[in-house]
């Protein structure tokens, strides 16, 4: 009995009569077949959620409100719009790096994280200055408290995912290596795209609504 | 070839000792250590409960003072909430979703070991801090400006909304590692339509907590900083609103209600089956109806917020959503009974329980529809009528299918029976004073009873009501007693098990009581729904899988919808790195209620530990890199 | 519960009340049908169905069979489940706008503000002469529709009169408000309904429904100042509570106390309850209550006063001379 059943027949994969032989598949797969893509999916949702709400919160606070920004000035524009600008840069040199994961290119891998890791430096350092020029104090309004924590939390995931990404970055210089690693980089790859576009409707939210209202 | 189980044992059992115990990574210990954990603070919480009604049992009674019965009240709600009900189920599915999906492993059972240290030590800070009279007094809803910083003086309400970050942080890093195990680790062949119907539940609820869970960590934080660095969240003279709070809560609060239902849900499809002796009816109705609770759940959590000031359109809405989703519950039931009458039925205490729940929940799904309508809430609300609906849900729709799962699958856990006898008196007894103490809490709530009140005068007429359902508290916990003592005694001495002592149809019954380390010797290719009632496999196709490496840890990663072989992956080995990390967690956590400051220097040692737990080791890679196989590169 | 103040949901003593009485037996009526439907089903399950053991092989004919009769039945009782359902929302939606559409014309406009624990209620009109203050007691007009605006001084409260209709939440930084009618001369106890604290238990009031011209004597009776005490007794209790530290918290009007922070006392002496529903409003409970709030209501903002016999006597008996 060896009617192969072809629906087991996957890249490497052999249907034995009864024995189903996966000796010969792969030690780790890319994107969606690997489990911690799925993985990263579900922390990009927990996440997202809780940007969600905090907007929710932002809005139901103004809703309520007689004034808003409740007697602030809406934050100055210069520096989170040139973090907006590093941000969205950014995902060039880390759509490079992700790319050169998949290769398993580790020459362009370390050249792509060394320069992600400039990007990061230089946006948390912006970022330092953004606080200094969001024109209110997080105890003074409930306005203020949703500034600075709608901040806060991005800012606690740009500096989750730059320690990430150095860790990831001195294991690609010194190893102990393996294939799988790349799987690694790839997946950090994914989280730091969410870290960017979860900035967008943020920053929308922190320098432009306050505007609105205003005008 | 056959598998050499021995070999398979060494590779994957957890290490001996003290250290070893910290180190382990096996879901089934894990799993294991978390239902034990789950039972605990559920007679923790029993207790308190039982001390409520000790007070409530006569009108001016002194035994307890308002002070120490707020803390009881929230005590006891916390824990029932937080660290028994959701992690409970959390707990049986770390055990048992893996052993189900016919997985050597669960998805990242590092991260699952953290979950289940997270955990612990945030019950355990919670109980600390009681005993040293500064457990919380606000209520498991903690409603603000009552918990805020202007009214909940000391630290009661911080330690309230840390456990709060300590359970969600665990709840949501379980879910993950729940959804990724069904998603990627199936048995080759278990295509989402054989997926048994406890699994389908638990991937429901898992989702559900990524998308609930977020909202209470929230608002909790916000309370948090209110207290700590002067936010004005809640403060209206600030800006801030009280009615936000409630909104946050509540969004996460009823969906919580949910996730506890769900898994319940889920434990009687197993055993309405197993015990009607064939496959439950209307399988593709089933999952439809938990995948459509999940979803509506989401639409109710106005329902709790109808004496506020919200908006009526809105409440009208929530009226209907909240009638709505009992017709997902509905379809369940009824294809229950359908099962049920057409089956062959094996009368053991497991599917007792199951027939308890009919009973019990029933009524309390018939009270809930009737606290969706708006102006009947608006009487029986934050009365002892809604307190009688909650446990008629809890209880019924999740406690006694729990008690029934336990029974049923203690022999899997432990490779003994549970004592029959027993179970009858413990089934008779608990349904029997659970009926005794709630029921007479719809009386006394339409009389007027308000919730979370340490006394009542002899005037309210209220003693003889509350007299009767001390009693059957009484009685409850002479029932879980005897659990106890079943658990304990079949232990050492029950009915030795064979894989499948039921009779089951579904994976976890194909290997051993309890299972190897490995799970499965022989890793099993699936072709039905219930693979051990209809292998359904034509000639020629294959039954088992090989080539699955045996002296380091490897599992099998298959399709999202298929199931067809993907890759095989490593599987991390023990490590104690997960329980420092848990450690430094809890310490920052814990820390934060004193200074703010904790955040930032505790954050070091959780990144130094979280380091290390990642750092591959070059034995480790050595190994891998011998069996490493690249994908075929685009 | 202090003398025969009604309490009881179920009791309606006014159109609101009734409105929900009436949905709940409807609702309880058809709650209990679907019960006794699932029970009976159930019944004739276990009655009907065979039984087996662990070993027998399960049947799974169903795999491939299907089962029509079985789908037809499960089917029809989603369906009459959907039905019934569809006639609660829908009668739970009309009670709701007959409960919403109580005329308001010519009704009475009463502010209550909860604090913990007790109700300050503050009856408003467009003559200023005519406003006046009380607490833990509102009495109104039988047949006359009263607006009750409701505002929090501290944490959230809940508003319940159960004879009269459901609850409304008091919460600072809003102003809710609530329209009642009693068509029944009574006593109808009221509570806080919302945990708010170590004395929510005692946060009791009472709605005192009359006919119109028994309220519109009480309420003449309220608008006046209180009385300057003719003996020396009450004399002297007067001077206790004006020069200690009754005055910075409570308010008696015709008096130079003026506080806000406690019940106002300008009327004491003709409530029914003290302390919020609590104690019966008697001259020893009163002399108690002074002495040691803490003993009837643990937690209570009010301080001890440990007084001597005759310095408490006194004040009590100007107390008393509030009526």
């Amino acid at each position: 009995m060896s009617a192969a059943d072809p629906f087991f027949e996957r890249e490497g994969a052999r249907a034995l009569g009864e024995v189903l032989d996966v000796a010969q598949m792969p030690s780790y797969a890319y994107g969606d077949r690997s489990p911690m893509w799925w993985a990263t999916l579900g922390v990009i949702a927990i996440e997202g959620t809780v940007f969600a709400l905090m907007a929710f919160a932002y809005f139901y606070l103004w809703s309520q409100s007689q004034s808003w920004p409740q007697g602030a000035r809406p934050p100055k524009l210069t520096w989170g719009t040139l973090n907006t600008i590093i941000l969205l840069a950014s995902v060039l040199p880390n759509y490079w790096t992700k790319k050169a994961a998949e290769r398993q290119d580790l020459r362009q891998v370390r050249i792509g994280m060394t320069i992600c890791i400039v990007f990061a430096v230089a946006f948390i350092v912006v970022r330092g200055l953004e606080f200094g020029a969001l024109n209110c104090r997080w105890d003074t309004s409930a306005y203020g408290s949703a500034v600075w924590t709608m901040l806060g939390l991005h800012t606690t995931h740009l500096v989750t995912d730059f320690l990430d990404t150095l860790v990831l970055a001195v294991l690609m210089f010194t190893g102990p290596l393996e294939g799988r690693r790349f799987v690694d980089v790839s997946e950090n790859a994914v989280y730091w795209n969410f870290v960017v576009l979860a900035w967008l409707p943020i920053y929308a939210i922190l320098y432009w609504a306050p505007r609105l209202s205003h005008a | 070839m056959t598998a050499d189980a021995a070999l398979l044992e060494r590779t994957w059992a957890d290490r001996p000792g003290f250290a070893g115990w910290l180190a382990a990574v096996d879901h089934k210990s894990i799993g294991k250590r978390f239902i034990v954990t789950a039972f605990c603070f559920f007679v923790a919480g029993g207790l308190l409960a039982a001390l409520m009604r000790a007070q409530l049992a006569r009108p001016d009674n002194k035994l307890v003072g308002p002070d120490l019965y707020n803390q009881l009240f929230t005590m006891h709600g916390s824990t029932m909430m937080f660290l028994f009900a959701v992690p409970v189920m959390e707990a049986m599915a770390v055990y048992l979703v893996p052993l189900m999906v016919g997985a050597r492993a669960i998805a990242f059972p590092r991260m699952n070991a953290y979950a289940y240290w997270i955990y612990l030590f945030g019950g355990l800070m919670l109980y600390v801090a009681f005993f040293l009279k500064v457990g919380p007094d606000a209520g498991w809803f903690s409603y603000v400006p009552l918990a805020g910083p202007e009214y909940g003086v000391g630290k009661r309400s911080d330690f309230w909304a840390q456990l709060i970050t300590f359970t969600e942080v665990s709840g949501l890093l379980v879910s993950i590692v729940i959804i990724t195990t069904i998603f990627k680790l199936r048995a080759p062949g278990m295509t989402l339509d054989r997926l048994p119907l406890f699994v389908w539940a638990m991937l429901v609820t898992s989702f559900m907590v990524l998308f609930a869970m977020p909202s209470v960590m929230l608002a909790s934080t916000m309370l948090i900083m209110d207290r700590l660095v002067g936010t004005q969240f809640y403060n209206p003279a600030a800006g801030g609103d009280a009615i936000l709070w409630q909104h946050l809560f509540w969004f996460f609060g009823h969906p919580e209600v949910y996730f506890i239902f769900i898994p319940g849900l889920g434990f009687l499809s197993m055993l309405i089956s197993t015990f009607s002796r064939r496959p439950v009816f209307g399988y593709p109705a089933m999952v439809l109806s938990l995948v459509a609770t999940g979803f509506l759940s989401f639409g109710l959590w106005v329902h709790h917020m109808f004496a506020t000031n919200v908006p009526e359109l809105g409440k009208s809405f929530f009226t209907a959503m909240s009638m709505m989703i009992a017709i997902p519950s509905a379809v369940q039931i009824f294809c229950w009974l359908a099962t049920l009458l057409t089956g062959r039925l094996n009368m053991k205490t497991p599917l007792l329980f199951a027939l308890g729940f009919f009973f019990i929940l029933v009524i309390g799904g018939l009270t809930g529809v009737l606290l969706g309508s708006v102006p009947l809430d608006l009487q029986v609300h934050d009365t002892y009528f809604v307190v009688a609906h909650l446990h008629y849900v809890l209880i019924g729709g999740a406690v006694f299918p729990l008690f029934g799962a336990w029974y049923y699958w203690f022999p899997k856990f432990t490779g003994r029976l549970m004592g029959e006898r027993l179970g009858r008196w413990n089934f008779w007894l608990f349904f029997v004073g659970f009926n005794v103490a709630f029921w007479p809490m719809h009386h006394l709530g339409l009389q007027g009873m308000p919730r979370r009140v340490y006394t009542y005068s002899a005037e309210m007429g209220w003693g003889t009501l509350n007299l009767i359902s001390t009693l059957g508290a009484f009685t409850i916990a002479a029932s879980v007693l005897l659990f106890v003592i079943n658990a304990v005694t079949s232990l050492r001495r029950g009915t030795p098990a064979s894989a499948n002592p039921w009779g089951a149809g579904t994976l976890e019954w194909a290997t051993a009581s309890p299972p190897p380390s490995c799970n499965f010797v022989e890793l099993p290719v699936v072709r039905a729904r219930d693979p051990l009632w209809d292998p359904a496999a034509e000639p020629g196709s294959p039954r088992r899988v090989q080539g699955l490496a045996e002296d380091t840890r490897e599992v099998l990663v298959t399709t999202l919808m298929e199931a067809r072989p993907d890759h095989r992956m490593a599987s991390p080995a023990p490590t104690p790195w997960p329980f420092w990390s848990a450690v430094a967690t809890a310490v920052m956590f814990v820390g934060s209620i004193f200074t703010p400051w904790a955040v930032v220097w505790g954050s070091i040692p959780i990144a130094i530990a979280v380091i290390a737990w990642f750092w591959p080791t070059r034995a480790e890679t050595r190994k891998s890199l011998e069996r490493e196989k690249q994908p075929a590169l685009p | 519960m202090i003398g025969h103040a009604l309490h009881d949901a179920l009791d309606a003593a006014g159109p609101q009340a009734g409105h929900i009485v009436h949905l709940w037996w409807l609702t309880v009526a058809i709650c209990t049908a679907v019960f006794a439907a699932v029970m009976a089903a159930l019944v004739v399950a276990l009655k009907r169905a065979p039984r087996a053991q662990a070993g027998d092989p399960p049947d799974v004919s169903s795999l491939t069979r299907a089962e029509p009769t079985l789908f037809r039945a499960v089917t029809a009782a989603v369906a009459a489940s959907a039905v019934l359902l569809m006639v609660l929302l829908v009668a739970s939606i009309a009670t709701d706008r007959a409960i919403a559409s109580l005329p308001g014309e010519g009704a009475l406009h009463i502010e209550v503000t909860g604090h913990q624990w007790w109700w300050a209620v503050h009856y408003d009109d467009a003559q200023l002469d005519r406003v006046f203050d009380t607490a833990n007691e509102i009495h109104v007009p039988v047949g006359r529709p009263v607006i009750v605006s409701l505002e929090s001084a501290d944490v959230i409260h809940s508003f319940w009169v159960p004879n009269l209709h459901g609850k409304k939440d008091l919460i600072p930084g809003h102003t809710t408000s609530i329209s009642l009618r009693a068509d029944k001369p009574g006593i109808y106890r009221g509570q806080c309904a919302e945990f708010c604290g170590l004395q929510h238990a005692f946060m009791a009031f009472e709605v005192v429904a009359s006919p119109p011209a028994e309220y519109e004597a009480w309420a003449q009776a309220q608008r006046r100042p209180a009385a300057e005490p003719s003996d020396a007794q009450a004399q002297h209790g007067k001077e206790l509570f004006m020069s200690g530290t009754c005055m910075l918290c409570h308010a008696i009007d015709g008096t130079t106390a003026g506080a806000r922070m406690a019940p106002n006392l300008t009327h004491v002496a003709s409530r029914r309850t003290l302390a919020a529903g609590t104690l019966e409003n008697t001259p020893q409970n009163l002399a108690a209550w002074i002495l040691d709030p803490q003993k009837a209501k643990p937690g209570a903002q009010m301080p001890a006063h440990p007084l001597d016999g005759s310095d408490l006597g006194a004040l009590v008996a100007y107390l008393e001379t509030l009526k």
